[in-house]
Formats: C-alpha cells, structure tokens, sequence
C-alpha cells in the first residue's frame, strides 16, 4: 500500500462522514465510497476510525476496500482516462485504442504516469456498447472514441 | 414560424456522441432566426447508430433529422424547409422509420418519448396505471398474474418471475424487501442503463407493484457505478415520485407503504449475481452466497428478499395493466413476451430492437443490423454477455428463445448481441474469457478462482504452441471441472465462451499453434 500524506483535517472531515451514516444498515461500503469521494482515494489511515465506528475489525474493512475495483487507496493522476475493455469495445478496436493511449501517454495500462497528470485505466463495460469503442475522461463518456478524441479532450482540460 | 418543439435525447450513450452541441447548435440557429425553441430532453430511442439525431414535433408526428455535415448545417437546412421532410437531413417521420416499426415495443413504448424526469409526462402516456390496478388488487392475485403472464427473469438466469414472487409471498415474516439488481456489467447490454434513463417511473412502479405483491415496505435499486446518468436520474425520480404520493408512508391514499433507497455499485462484475449484490448491499465484500437459504426465503440482511432484474421488473406494469394474457400471446415455447436485444459490437446498425421471443439472430443482426460495421465478412456472435457463447453465421438461424439456444449450446443472457467480422481472433476471446474470470471471480470457491487462472495459462501455451493436443485435452477438462463444481454462474459458464469457440472455431486454435512453430 502506497503511504501517502493525508489531509491534516483527514479525522474531522472522516468523522462528518461516519456521522452521516449512523444510521445506516450495512455502512461499511457506503462509508468508503464516500471517503473516496471526498479524497479522491481511501487513506490508509481511514480504516481505524471506520472499523470502530461501524463495529467492524480492521479486517473487515481493508477487506471491502480492496474487494471493488473502484476504490483506490492511492490517489490517482490529476485526470483519468478509462477504456473500456469489454467484447463490444473490442470488436471495434479497443485493444489497439488502449495501446496507442499508452504510448502516446507513455504509461501502461492501469498505471499513472510519472508526472502524475493522467491514469490510464482499463474498464468493463460503459454501457456504451452500440457505438464503441467507449471511453471516459474525467467522467464525461465518449463513443466511437479515437487516439485522437482522447488526447484532444485532454488537451482541452490539462 | 414562431416556435417549434424539439426533442434531443439525454441519454448518456447520446451524448456521447455529441447530443449536447446539437442542443446548443439548434438553440443558437433559433435565436439567430427568432424563433422560440422547447427543446425537451427525452431518453433514447435506441436507434444509436443514427446518433446524434433529433426530432421535431410537426402536425403529421415528430420529424427526425440526422446531421451528416456539421451540426449548424443540418440545423439551418431544416428551419430553411419549413422543417419538412424536404430538407436533405430530414429522416422522415420517426412513426414510420422501419426499424422502429417492426419492433414490439412494450417495455420500451415509453424510452425516447417522453420527458424521462416528468412524472406529469409519464402518467399522461399511460404510466402508473398498472401501480393503480394493482393498489386494489389481492397480493396473491398480482402474482398469480405475474405467473399467468409466462414472464421469466431478464437477468440471465430466466428463471420463472411468478414462482420466485410466490416464494416470497409465502415467506415467514414480518419484514420483507425487494431489490432490483442494476448490475448490468455484461458487455454489450445497455438495455437497463437505457431505460433507468430514459423512463425511470416504469421501474420504480414495477418495484412498487412487486413490494405490493410480497408485502415489502422498503427496496433497494443496486446501480452499478459506471452508470453516473442513470443513478442521477433515478435519484430524481425517485424524489419526484415520493412528492406524488406513489412512493411512501401512504402510497395515493391506500394505505400501503413502500420507499425504495438506490445504492451504487463499486466496479465489482460478480455482485450482477444476485447473493453476491446482497452482500455488497450489506455494504461487504460482494461474495456469492452459497443457496440454500434462497434468497427469497433469507435475502438481504437475512429477510425474505424478492431480487429481481430492471428489465423483469419494467415489463410488470403493463402485465398488470393490460393483463396477463396480452404480454403472454407474445413469443414461442416457454419464452413469452418480448426481449429487448442490444445489437452491439462491430455491427452497422447498433441499437435496442425489442421483439417477441422466437425472432432469429438472423433477422437481428442482419435485418436490424445491417450487418457487420466494418463491411467485412461476420465471423461470430456473441450472445449473452462475456459468460456467453460464440455463435458461427450457420448457426444464426436459431430463434433467439431459451430453450432452443440452451439446447444449441448457447444462452440468451440478458440479450446482448455482439457482433465480430472476421478479424477477431478466436483463441484471444477464449483467452479474454478466462482472464475476465479471473479478474472478477469473488475467489469463494476454487474451481472458479483458480480455474481461471489456469485457464489463461493453458490457453497461452496452446497459443505458442506448446504440445497443443495435451494442452487442448488439459482444457477440456480445465472446462469440465468449472462448469460442474462452481458455485454460481461466473465460474460455471466461464467455460462456455471457451468451449464454443473451440468447437465453432477450431481453426483459430490451429493456426495460433502452427504459427509458433
């Protein structure tokens, strides 16, 4: 796990998050989601005050967070690239999409690159499947995404 | 001409293509003409490989117009016509369009048309009738309706819709839930993303009918995250059904409750099967349970819990509201009704065509789709999802039923339809079929978590050619091992993209052979 330095205000801001849940049955992915979209990533230091608060051991949750593919316990780059990688994106191109996004961008997939500006990441399935290949940068979802497509829209907000 | 109605789709798949500057283009070309123009944000029709498109109301029917040089062009060209079908764009009227003509049109009746956010909108195209019927009718006689009507589960799965409500109905207990599963992760289906945002109260009445016919008070929608515009526009539908009085304490004054909370997904494909997305509702790790205890007896936090699919639970309103017997005329054998398809993939006309089981893929991906996107020659079709089989073009004459493609050796899944022209690799599917598995098996039981694993391995030495008749023997029984010992139908049918591969494309694993030698 990539030790990262988190927020000084990390506890509090945790705290506000733990408080709007305590009512809640089965917090735990809830919480971490909600962690993640306040940091961009779920701090290592996050998993203490979580188990106490939810009464779950430290197990348990490094267990849910490393489960789903979506939660990230290191920040990710400042823009993110996604490519989809199911069977209708590959029918039309995905593969070589991905790798031409790679070496333009001179990172592998699922990586970030060394100045941090963009992670490129693989993703199944957008539901986007009539007009692949489908692509998200920084959310926005893209069809019949090129090369081209990407690197402009990354341009656009680098 | 003074003011004209518009409607340009919302929907995410929509604007992704661009939806949104064809907005701003006919909004700036109006102004520049004086011409006051609504524009209303519907879903879609599914017609995507028309996208961007859009449609004007006109006394004769909506007219649909599809750019094909720049937008502002298109735009001006049709308010230089009158907005008639003179302009060179215009499509004609959307009423008459083949390809939505020749559809059945049940479930999706709706998606495209209306304003998906209105509820005002909704009920005047017929929506909440069935919620309405069904507020004066006995639980058991709903179900016995659900049952009457041959509907199945559109999961996947297709297990009959009326024996698991019954199930649940007899279940022991005071707290009971519904969930509708949203976890469409199978490649080449978007047919729940497409109605979650194009025709949200349908789904949220087919739950409501569905907590009416079991006694829940409180559902649950499981969206997967990768859906950000069906989650919004679901959360909005919701509110806005709550401030109408069809969810709630006192659903229109009749006394029965129910509240449905939407919670999202976390990337994971395995909680799409039902006991693993009840563990992630629980807020777990999403591993599949083992059944028994069925869900429907000891579900969600060990209540009796009806899960059912978006698409199973949508086509219950117009069951109850026109009765069992018009959704049942529909289809052949054992599958009635109608199936919305997805023709996806490297095919010309992608889309949503929903049509009576017992269609071909035939007549789907060539009459509907037109073919592959490429104009090169088709090669395979993969139905049912990356769980799916790999269909050859002598085989596509099957009609598109459960039974006819489960005894070909195929399944229909949640009726996503993907197409390959000839240069896909045959061996780098079957390879991408187990790395897929690997990549989201739970990891509960064995023959799935590192059957998969083994499953790349021995794919890749057949690949480099590596005693290809062992390796190929090996995988065989690798196949086997999976399909009878897993415990749910990630590791189960994992073996199914493989083995139809193998044996429709024999030369695919041949060739990769000789080649490294």
């Amino acid at each position: 796990m990539t030790e990262t330095t988190p927020p000084a205000d990390m506890a509090d801001r945790i705290g506000r998050i733990l408080a709007g849940h305590e009512a809640t049955e089965g917090a735990c992915l809830l919480v971490l989601q909600a962690i993640q979209r306040e940091f961009g990533y779920v701090p290592a230091q996050a998993l203490e005050p979580v188990a106490k608060a939810l009464n779950l051991s430290h197990a348990d949750v490094y267990g849910v967070l490393t489960f789903y593919h979506d939660l990230r316990w290191s920040p990710a780059g400042r823009h993110i690239v996604r490519v989809c990688q199911g069977e209708a994106c590959q029918a039309m191109g995905a593969r070589g999409l991905t790798e031409q996004l790679a070496r333009r961008l001179d990172v592998g997939l699922d990586e970030t690159t060394r100045d941090g500006a963009v992670t490129l990441e693989s993703i199944y399935c957008l539901g986007n499947c009539a007009l692949a290949p489908a692509v998200t940068v920084d959310g926005a979802l893209y069809g019949r995404a090129t090369e081209f497509l990407v690197l402009e829209r990354l341009g656009t907000v680098r | 001409m003074k003011s004209a109605t518009f409607f340009v789709s919302g929907d995410s798949a929509s604007v992704s293509v661009g939806a949104d500057d064809l907005v701003r283009a006919i909004t700036a070309e109006a102004a520049r003409r004086g011409i006051e123009a609504r524009i209303v944000r519907t879903g879609s029709r599914g017609l995507y490989f028309l996208e961007p498109m859009f449609e004007v109301d006109t006394e004769e029917g909506r007219l649909g117009f599809r750019p094909s040089g720049t937008m502002a062009e298109c735009v001006a060209e049709m308010f230089d016509s009158d907005i008639s079908p003179k302009a060179r764009t215009c499509l004609g009227l959307m009423d008459d369009l083949p390809w939505l003509r020749r559809q059945e049109r049940l479930t999706f009746e709706r998606c495209g048309i209306v304003d998906p956010g209105s509820v005002g909108d909704y009920r005047y195209h017929g929506g909440f009738s069935g919620l309405e019927r069904a507020l004066g009718m006995e639980p058991r006689a709903i179900v016995t309706a659900i049952t009457d009507s041959g509907l199945r589960g559109r999961g996947g799965a297709g297990f009959p819709a009326g024996v698991k409500w019954n199930t649940v109905l007899g279940a022991p207990g005071e707290v009971k839930y519904v969930c509708c599963n949203a976890d469409e992760g199978d490649s080449g289906t978007f047919a729940d993303r497409m109605l979650m945002e194009g025709d949200p109260f349908l789904l949220i009445e087919g739950m409501t009918i569905a907590a009416l016919a079991v006694g829940a008070a409180r559902g649950f929608l499981y969206i997967r995250s990768e859906y950000p515009a069906a989650i919004a526009m679901m959360r909005r539908a919701i509110d806005a059904a709550r401030a109408g009085g069809w969810l709630g304490g006192d659903i229109r004054g009749s006394g029965s409750a129910f509240d449905i909370e939407l919670r999202e997904g976390a990337g994971a494909y395995i909680c799409g099967e039902e006991t693993a997305m009840l563990e992630s509702l629980e807020g777990k790790r999403g591993m599949v349970r083992a059944k028994p205890p069925l869900p429907a007896l000891e579900g969600l936090f060990g209540k009796p819990t009806l899960v059912n699919n978006v698409l199973t639970l949508a086509a219950v309103p117009l069951i109850i509201a026109r009765g069992a017997a018009y959704y049942r005329d529909f289809g052949m054998g054992r599958s009635r009704g109608t199936q919305p398809f997805q023709l996806a993939g490297c095919v010309r006309n992608g889309g949503l065509v929903e049509k009576a089981f017992g269609i071909t893929l035939r007549a789907l991906v060539e009459d509907f789709g037109g073919g592959t996107a490429t104009g090169r020659p088709f090669k395979a079709l993969q139905a049912g999802g990356p769980l799916g089989g790999y269909i050859p073009e002598h085989l596509l004459d099957l009609p598109a039923d459960y039974e006819a493609l489960a005894e070909a050796g195929f399944m229909l899944g949640h009726g996503g339809l993907v197409v390959f022209d000839d240069r896909v690799d045959m061996l780098a599917q079957a390879r991408f079929a187990m790395e897929f598995c690997a990549r989201e098996s739970c990891g509960k039981c064995t023959p799935c978590r590192i059957g998969a694993v083994r499953g790349v391995e021995v794919l890749d030495r057949i690949a480099a050619g590596v005693e290809p008749q062992k390796n190929l023997a090996l995988l065989e029984d690798l196949c086997t091992l999976m399909t009878d010992g897993s415990l749910c139908a990630m590791g189960g049918l994992t073996p199914m993209p493989v083995r139809t591969a193998l044996r429709h494309f024999p030369d695919d694993f041949r060739r990769s052979a000789a080649a490294a030698e």
